[in-house]
Parts: C-alpha cells; sequence; structure tokens
C-alpha cells in the first residue's frame, strides 16, 4: 500500500507490543477480556485519592474509630472495602506538630491503590525515588512546602507487602466541621507527605 | 486547587496495567514476584537516562511484563515478535477511522 497517510495512525512500538501482548494472553485464555477492562474501568472512575480522603476525614472526627484503625488497620480497611488485590499490609503514619511523614517506592512505584488510586507521574520518576531518601527536605521545598528546621521528617519506603498512608494535621479553623466538610481539603499529596491538607477557605 | 490529571497519559498504559493486574488477579504471579522484576527493569533503565515516570515508566512495565511471561513459559519472545508485526501491518493497513484487527496465517 503505498504510503499515502490514509491509514490509521501508527501507535508507538511499547503501545504495539502491549497488543502484541494482549492478543497472546487472550488468545491463551490466560486474561478474561472483561476482566482487563474492568480493571481499567475501576482505576479510571471508582478508585481514586477521595477513598484516602474519606478516610482521613473519619479519622480526624472520630477519636475512637483513630484509636482502632492506627492500632490495627487492615480488618477496617477490609470491611471499609479500601483493600487492595495485591495482599498488601498497609501501615497509617500520623503527622505531628514536631513529625512529618512522608512516602516514597525507591524499587519502583508501590503506593496504597485502593486509597489513592494510580500514583501520579513524579511519584513513579527517578528524580522522585532516588531524592525522597536523601534530600527530603529539598524534595518537600521543591513541592512548596517548606517545613521549620525543629520538624523532624520520617521518609517511608514502600514495598510490594507494604504500603504507607500518612495522616496529614487537621488544619487550624476547622474545629466542628463535618466528615463530608474535611474531605475535600484532604488532597492526594497530604496522603503521600508531600503536601499539607489544605487550610480552610472562607 | 489544580486539574485532577488523567488517571493514565495513555490508553497503552492502561492496557499493559490491566493486563498485569488481571494476570495477578487469576494467579498468574505473585505482586512481590511482579515487584521484583519490575524493580530490575526500572534499575535497569533508569542506567542510561533518568526515567521521568511518564511513557518511559510504562515502557518498562511492558518490558517486565514481557520478561515475567517468558520466565514463566508463557509468551516466547518471537510469538510476541510476529504478533507486533502483525498488529504495526494492520495498522498501515487500515484506512483511518476503521477498526484495526490482525490478519493471523496460524489463526
Amino acid at each position: 500500500m503505498p504510503h499515502d497517510h490514509a491509514h490509521t495512525v501508527l501507535p508507538s512500538d511499547p503501545a504495539l507490543r502491549v497488543k502484541a501482548l494482549e492478543t497472546l494472553l487472550v488468545e491463551k485464555g490466560l486474561v478474561d477480556p472483561a476482566a482487563v477492562q474492568e480493571i481499567i474501568e475501576t482505576y479510571e472512575h471508582r478508585v481514586g485519592p477521595q477513598n484516602g480522603a474519606k478516610l482521613v476525614a473519619r479519622i480526624w472526627s472520630d477519636p475512637e474509630f483513630k484509636k482502632a484503625i492506627l492500632a490495627e488497620p487492615m480488618p477496617i480497611l477490609q470491611e471499609l472495602g479500601y483493600y487492595g488485590r495485591q495482599g498488601e499490609h498497609m501501615v497509617l503514619v500520623e503527622n505531628t506538630p514536631t513529625l512529618h511523614n512522608m512516602v516514597v517506592c525507591t524499587l519502583c512505584s508501590c503506593y496504597p491503590w485502593p486509597l489513592l488510586g494510580i500514583p501520579p507521574g513524579w511519584y513513579k520518576s527517578d528524580a522522585y525515588r532516588a531524592r525522597a531518601v536523601r534530600e527530603p527536605r529539598k524534595v518537600l521545598a521543591e513541592f512548596g512546602l517548606n517545613l521549620p528546621d525543629e520538624k523532624n521528617i520520617r521518609v517511608w519506603d514502600s514495598t510490594a507487602e507494604i504500603r504507607y498512608l500518612v495522616i496529614p494535621e487537621r488544619p487550624k479553623g476547622t474545629e466542628g466541621w463535618s466528615e463530608d466538610q474535611l474531605v475535600p481539603l484532604v488532597t492526594r499529596d497530604s496522603m503521600i507527605g508531600t503536601g499539607l491538607a489544605q487550610a480552610p477557605t472562607q | 486547587m489544580t486539574q485532577p490529571s488523567p488517571t493514565f497519559e495513555a490508553p497503552w498504559h492502561a492496557d499493559v496495567f490491566a493486563l498485569t493486574v488481571a494476570l495477578h488477579d487469576n494467579g498468574t504471579f505473585d505482586w512481590p514476584e511482579w515487584t521484583h522484576i519490575f524493580g530490575s527493569v526500572l534499575a535497569q533503565q533508569g542506567c542510561d537516562q533518568e526515567l521521568d515516570g511518564g511513557d518511559d515508566y510504562f515502557t518498562a512495565w511492558v518490558i517486565a511484563l514481557e520478561e515475567m511471561l517468558s520466565r514463566k513459559g508463557l509468551a516466547d519472545s518471537e510469538i510476541l515478535s510476529s504478533l507486533k508485526t502483525a498488529w504495526t501491518q494492520a495498522y498501515l493497513d487500515t484506512p483511518h477511522g476503521q477498526p484495526v484487527q490482525i490478519k493471523r496465517a496460524d489463526a
């Protein structure tokens, strides 16, 4: 066929390799195309940082719940449906006036999918993965988060088995707010530790 | 507030992610096995250039999945390569707007 640009745009090399993988896996009966589509739908529309935000808002609002989930998160997360199919164990790490937590995966990009969805590009970048442990204060400053020198920073390195969620500090001026009012203040970055919960805007 | 970015920047990112999760779901491999291979591919790829976490990250993902399936004897690299050629040809042969299908001699 002459090259007259009337054909469909040729996908990139990795995209064609994915096509090849998909064809082979479906032909061999190793994956069900409907299951694959369902996974994409789930992550594009149903799983995301709103899950983590709801959890954090409840932790801020309910001291009994907070005590229980910090002590033993897995049974509660399973009950709430925030449970990953990768069989990972979640650890919730709480920010305090003297301690700031941040999360990285230096190996690849392990991340609490059920609570935060798919990680953003920067979380998967070499720059973040290599530098978060070595120079966290500088990395946080690049996110616009300048922490005072007296605030300690603890960096948690995720693995296939253990994932972390940061519980940010509840913003001042939100006393008496309902969980629903608090949820929008809990940003994705605040639960990775590269940001803080948003301050209320009057 | 910044605008929410799309979950997957390209359809093939979503496809390779979902294929991997589906294979894990049906017990083809366990997740630590996956992160081990994926982590070493990322480390190799990152030796020559700094990965930005976008296309290059998912390209490493594709390489890792091919590697995982080859180790398990589930995907021969020659078969994958001929399927890729078939898909390339199908895209080149299909008029714009038509669904792209591959023709297989052995199908």
